[in-house]
């Protein structure tokens, strides 16, 4: 980490989930920074989540890619500038522009997005780009675009301040979209807002809701259908705003009305209790003002565009959209998918919202002057790598992304990649998943603080990223590597940027080129800004027309951006998964995100604070499920899928209803071993959004019974063979290495003792019969390193190693509690850590509620749990009721 | 009236058989103690430490003649018992002496062994077992000669460390493949034997000593592999038979010791024995607790109380080199029993505990014994240890915890010990 000299406090962007919030970045004397919220931007006014505020710890330069290679040798930038451009001749010479294709992220930021999508695009000639947003969003996309004729966020942060109501579906805010979470509360707690959470999992969202729905996987569109039904039936439907700006409404509920005909249908197919789907009824047409979050619950599925609509049609039928608290309201998981779907980095996009038609395709080509524009939608991410398995597509340049992890059927995508004829990874990491997989060529990339531009987030605003570190070695921000390329193929003249507020203007330019009110996206405002403006520039919602102020809400007019300018309510498929669960694969897995950790964890795995809560990839079952399989919290199963396996720990939670698993997908094979969960996930996608179902894979859950369970903390980064599973997670001086496996304590022991290095003193623990075995290695006064493997995890013993590791000097009398593995005082566990950011663990909050602290914020004021970020306030509020329910409260006046 | 109480010997036994006596009985007997040795009884473990100047002369001294005076007892020093009569009770000495008695009590200890091996008489050959031993290798040591130990036990070892410490150039000669192997497992014997290379003296393992080699003195030792060492002094610590010529020969039951029961009885009545000579259970205890138990436990018989000595479960404690080393029990192992070890390679500590289900059945320690006499009244007492198990071995911090009342041990035990 490199701090830029005399950078004072930088108001940037957080680079998470696309909340968008204000950070400032202060560096400190000691050349580090601390993060703290911006109060002056709009997404938070302030406030951060855990992961946020842990943004300073992550910025250290472990695992960087500092300089190009090529074939895993260092090369200059000039050497892999003409590898790549040569390579990229020769695939579109012999098998055409359409072998060629890019494989973007809704992490790049806005400018990156626009180069990258320009040089493919309109130069190279090949339609074939597109995003990890795909996995996460895409189905928002093409619902908003069927429904509005533009993909277009109606809403604002605003209404949640705002609503009545607040339903949110297929979305654990509380856990990925801390902020945004934290203020529907305080709306809760201000304004008596109803928040219903309609999810198959019970989760630390519906802590802080009024009403939890555990609808059925996949089920959401019966549960919406019935909706639209009822508020037909009810006379609650906004006849005028259906009959003057809308299409569609009978076939909608027709089609409504053939999914969900009656009550008892809808509760048999959704699974939930009658009453409950009355009281949902009741209270959407009580509620004026409704506000419809919806997220990867609701977008990764097959069906998953059929599912938005089915929201949008509720919303379009009672012109509940575009108003002050009222309209549907898409929570993007990534920090800039916005901004990639303004550039039209998507397959089924051309450029600033504009697709294929003709007139659209020729608007781009004039003013990009491309020699090479293409002319029809490209492949959607899962097809695109299934192109690549079939040998089409011979040339992949992926940027700032981890398909390797992510995509579903991950291992077949992997083998898919070593296919290649030339494979470029634009990178910040030198080992992951994805450069192992077969790059042949990796450009190190500057990362979030290093380099500038703007992101979008869920409401449409437009933010700067601002740099505050220099970057490190050789790594340069993404968009120079296209422009790079495409200089030296001969493109000067279309990527001749000077810097990166060229390329905003010409982005801005180009949403305003021919517009005139036609499309959605327009920010001409600010496309003649001067760089210095550029640097200063204010988060603003778009559109932002030229000689208008910046607009807050769409559609409240009517005015939509269909031919017709009549917003179409939809027809929908039955609701049905795209594979049931059957005798073979008798569960469902859905994946998601845990609390501290965002996507493949090259970021927040570098944070020890972050690396505690959720330490360790799980799979969480409810009791009933794993009685039936015979195993009980933290016993392991092996997970199969007909595309992949993973092993688990299990972890019990009642959350999940019957027959349904759950796994985060953090964990890869760069933090972990056995534990992709992605290589499970099945690629059945959406037939308009190309979004993968990833959120119920049927699945068969095997136990497997461990022999031995252990942990290595080490200050030097030690690799575990890929079949033991793993766990890597950050720890104060080094790392901390989890393992498990069905071979004997004596087998694993003697296989890791290896990994400890020769010249360090040891200590060495043998009990044969218990399955105990420890060796712990000394450099003079502290740890090196420490390998214990016993016959189940001792936790007590890894909390004390791990925060031994971190002393400078150990006492002859504390390296004897290292060995043993506890000081003599530490004998109890004291629970899993609930609040990251002040380290309270759950027995100290359990401890508390026993002496009479019984609400949050009384845990608050004698812990400080829960005081900071706010993101663990539904898990403190659990163990307070689990507490009370568990043993009478002396109650303290 | 006062009982005639005739004490054979004037060793440890014997000093504390008498110190209980005086302690709990001052009036019941006439005592009197027959030493042969010229001095009064002194600290025959602390001989080691006395040729190494870790101690001194004074140290050494249990209770000086002025202490029996003071107490009315009478000590025969430099004179020995020639005979006893079974039937008539009384004992001559070497001087003509003639002592009564009602009740007599053997503590005559034992004889160091000489390897029956040629040239084991010549002059330059010792063995180590008293105050005139230790002055003779004193004399060699400050002459800077070189001195061959045969043996490679608790006493030979402590022989080579007190001569190399001062100034001797020192061998030690073991028969067996490891140093203690009595009181010792392989990894706590390579330790000790590291460590007495650290002080200088070197280690011959597996070397059987064919003979002494020299005509009219010492020279060195012939091996059977062979080889020879020269030597200027051969100590020859191999080990001590119990003292029972006096007893076999007035007729009392001897195997290797006397034999005696649990009341140190044996089969003459009013006929005691203690200590190294006497044999218990089958055993004949070479260390010097199980001599104060059973001294202790006679003085109560003689009271007239209940008091009886039922065994004892042997602990080793070796502190050379500044390498503290102490084993207990069954500290090898076997069927059906399971060994736990730790091992510290900077601090040279290692740790040995082996289990006989729930209970601790035996332990060695190396480098760092603190908690030694603490596992030890574990292995005695034959508590279940179960829920301590896993922390037992990392000491006694960390498992009393877990170990609950039970492990908290008897103060007074631990105290006396």
């Amino acid at each position: 980490m490199n701090v830029r000299p005399a950078s004072g406090v930088v108001r940037t962007t957080c680079p998470y989930c696309g909340v968008g919030c204000g950070v400032e970045a202060i560096p400190d004397a000691a050349g580090g920074v601390t993060m703290r919220g911006d109060a002056s931007h709009p997404a938070n006014f302030g406030k951060l989540c855990v992961k946020g505020s842990a943004l300073g710890e992550t910025l250290g330069l472990d695992g960087r890619l500092l300089h190009p290679m090529i074939h895993g040798q260092r090369a200059t930038w000039n050497q892999a500038i003409g590898f790549v451009a040569e390579g990229l001749s020769k695939v579109i010479a012999q098998h055409g522009p359409n072998a060629v294709a890019f494989y973007l992220s809704g992490q790049l930021l806005t400018e990156d997005y626009y180069i990258a999508n320009k040089f493919a695009k309109g130069f190279l000639g090949t339609p074939h780009v597109d995003t990890n947003s795909r996995l996460c969003m895409a189905s928002s996309v093409a619902g908003h675009r069927r429904a509005f004729g533009s993909d277009t966020v109606p809403q604002t942060y605003v209404d949640l301040d705002e609503a009545d109501l607040i339903i949110l579906v297929g979305s654990n805010a509380a856990w990925c979209h801390p902020v945004l979470y934290q203020r529907m509360q305080i709306a809760r707690e201000k304004r008596g807002t109803q928040v219903i959470n309609i999810d198959p999992r019970r989760t630390a969202t519906s802590e802080g809701s009024d009403l939890h729905l555990s609808v059925k996987s996949g089920m959401d569109s019966v549960l919406f259908s019935w909706l639209l039904v009822q508020l037909e039936a009810r006379g609650a439907t906004d006849r005028t705003y259906v009959k003057r700006y809308t299409t569609g409404f009978d076939t909608a509920l027709a089609s409504a009305s053939a999914i969900a005909p009656d009550l008892e249908t809808v509760a048999s197919r959704t699974g939930l209790d009658a009453g409950d789907i009355t009281g949902f009824v009741d209270l959407f047409i009580a509620s004026d003002r409704v506000v419809t979050c919806y997220s990867q619950g609701v977008n990764q599925s097959a069906q998953g565009s059929d599912k938005v609509n089915a929201i949008l049609n509720c919303h379009l039928a009672t012109g509940r959209i575009g108003r002050p608290g009222s309209g549907p309201l898409s929570l993007t998981g990534q920090p800039n998918a916005m901004g990639g779907r303004e550039v039209g980095g998507l397959a089924n996009m051309l450029a600033a919202h504009m697709g294929y038609s003709p007139p659209e395709v020729d608007r781009v080509r004039r003013f990009w002057d491309a020699p090479n524009i293409a002319q029809n939608e490209g492949l959607k991410a899962v097809q695109m790598f299934e192109a690549i398995e079939r040998g089409e597509i011979k040339a992949l340049w992926v940027m700032h992304t981890n398909p390797a992890v992510t995509l579903p059927r991950a291992d077949a995508m992997r083998a898919a990649m070593k296919k290649l004829d030339l494979f470029v990874v634009s990178e910040a990491i030198t080992n992951t998943d994805t450069t192992l997989s077969g790059a042949h060529v990796l450009l190190p990339a500057a990362v979030w603080g290093e380099k500038d531009g703007t992101v979008t987030n869920s409401e449409r605003r437009i933010s700067r990223q601002r740099s505050f570190l220099q970057p490190p070695g050789e790594a340069r921000p993404d968009w120079e590597h296209i422009t790079l390329v495409a200089r030296r193929m001969g493109y000067a003249e279309g990527f001749n940027y000077t810097n990166v507020a060229a390329i905003y203007r010409e982005h801005a330019a180009l949403s305003a080129c021919e517009n005139n009110g036609s499309r959605d996206f327009d920010i001409g405002a600010t496309a003649d800004i001067s760089d210095a403006g550029y640097d200063e520039m204010e988060p603003f919602l778009w559109p932002w027309r030229k000689g208008e102020a910046p607009q807050e809400r769409f559609f409240a007019d009517g005015r939509f951006y269909t031919p017709d300018r009549r917003a179409r309510l939809l027809a929908l498929a039955d609701p049905v998964l795209a594979a049931p669960v059957d005798a073979r694969f008798p569960f469902l897995l859905n994946t998601g995100r845990v609390r501290d950790h965002w996507h493949t964890m090259t970021r927040t795995g570098k944070a020890i604070r972050l690396a505690r809560h959720v330490a360790e990839p799980m799979l969480a079952m409810n009791a009933g499920d794993a009685t039936g399989l015979g195993v009980v919290e933290g016993n392991f199963v092996r997970i199969d899928s007909a595309h992949g396996a993973a092993t688990l720990r299990v972890t019990l939670d009642d959350g999940l209803p019957q027959g349904s698993v759950f796994a985060p997908f953090h964990w890869n094979d760069a933090s972990s071993g056995l534990a992709r969960v992605d290589a499970v996930a099945q690629a059945v996608t959406d037939p308009v959004s190309g979004q993968p179902e990833m959120k119920a894979t049927p699945v068969k859950l095997t136990p497997i019974s461990m022999a031995s369970e252990g942990f290595l903390v080490s200050r030097q980064r030690i690799i575990l063979p890929d079949w033991l599973q793993h766990t890597r997670i950050t720890i104060p001086g080094g790392e901390a290495l989890l393992f498990a496996s069905t071979r004997s304590p004596e087998a694993i022991h003697g296989l890791l003792i290896n990994h400890l290095g020769e010249a360090w003193q040891r200590a060495e623990v043998s009990d044969p019969f218990a399955g105990d075995f420890r060796t712990l290695a000394f450099s003079g006064e502290r740890l090196s390193a420490a390998l214990f493997v016993q016959t189940s995890r001792d936790p007590v013993a890894l909390d004390w190693l791990i925060e031994s590791l971190g002393k400078e000097a150990l006492s002859p009398t504390e390296r004897k509690t290292v060995v043993a593995g506890m000081t003599p005082a530490s004998n109890v566990d004291q629970g899993p850590l609930i609040c990251s950011c002040f380290a309270v663990r759950r027995v100290t909050i359990a401890t508390a509620v026993h002496e009479g602290a019984a609400t949050v914020e009384a845990i608050g004021d004698i812990l400080k749990a829960g005081t900071n970020c706010g993101s663990c306030r539904p898990e403190i509020k659990r163990v307070i009721s689990d507490e009370l329910a568990s043993a009478p409260v002396l109650l303290v006046a | 009236m006062r009982q005639r109480l005739l004490i054979i010997g004037n060793g440890m036994a014997s000093v504390r058989l008498v110190e209980t006596l005086v302690r709990i009985a001052p009036e019941q007997f006439t005592i009197t103690v027959v030493g042969a040795e010229a001095q009064p009884g002194y600290n025959r473990v602390l001989l080691s430490a006395l040729l190494a100047q870790d101690v001194s002369a004074e140290d050494v001294i249990l209770r000086d003649h002025a202490w029996y005076e003071s107490h009315n007892i009478r000590l025969i020093s430099g004179d020995a018992v020639s005979t006893a009569s079974t039937e008539d009770k009384f004992a001559t000495l070497a001087s003509g002496d003639v002592i009564s008695f009602d009740q007599c009590v053997f503590a005559t200890g034992s004889h160091p062994i000489r390897l029956p091996m040629p040239g084991m008489d010549k002059p330059g050959v010792i063995t180590f077992r008293d105050l005139p031993d230790v002055a003779a290798m004193e004399q060699a040591a400050l002459a800077k000669r070189r001195v061959a130990v045969i043996g490679g036990g608790l006493l030979g070892i402590e022989a080579a460390y007190g001569l190399a410490r001062r100034g001797a150039e020192v061998t030690l000669v073991h028969v067996m493949d490891r140093l203690m192997e009595r009181q010792l497992d392989a990894p706590a014997a390579a330790l000790v034997a590291k460590a007495l290379g650290n002080k200088g003296v070197t280690v011959l393992l597996s070397k059987q000593t064919l003979a002494v080699t020299g005509h009219t003195h010492a020279t060195g030792l012939a091996f059977a592999d062979g080889t020879s060492l020269e030597a200027d002094m051969v100590v020859c610590a191999v080990g001590i038979r119990p003292n029972a010529d006096l007893a076999e020969a007035a007729g009392l039951a001897v195997n290797r010791g006397i034999i005696v029961d649990d009341a140190m009885a044996t089969n003459f009545a009013g006929f005691h024995a203690i200590g190294e000579c006497a044999e218990h259970g089958g055993v004949a205890y070479g260390l010097v607790e199980p001599a104060y138990a059973q001294a202790e436990a006679l003085a109560r018989q003689l009271m007239g109380e209940a008091g009886a000595f039922t065994g004892m479960v042997l602990a080793t404690n070796l502190k050379v080199s500044g390498l503290p080393v102490f084993s207990a029990g069954n500290f090898v192992g076997g069927d059906g029993l399971h060994s736990v070890t730790l091992q510290v390679r900077k601090t040279g500590t290692y740790r040995k505990l082996v289990f006989d289900g729930t209970k601790l059945a035996g332990c060695v320690l190396v480098g760092e014994t603190g908690d030694a006499l603490w596992y030890l009244d574990l292995i005695r007492r034959g508590i279940d240890v179960s829920s301590a198990r896993r922390h037992l071995i990392h000491g006694r911090d960390f498992a009393e915890l877990a170990l609950g009342e039970s492990g908290l041990g008897e103060p007074g035990l631990l105290e006396a010990a």
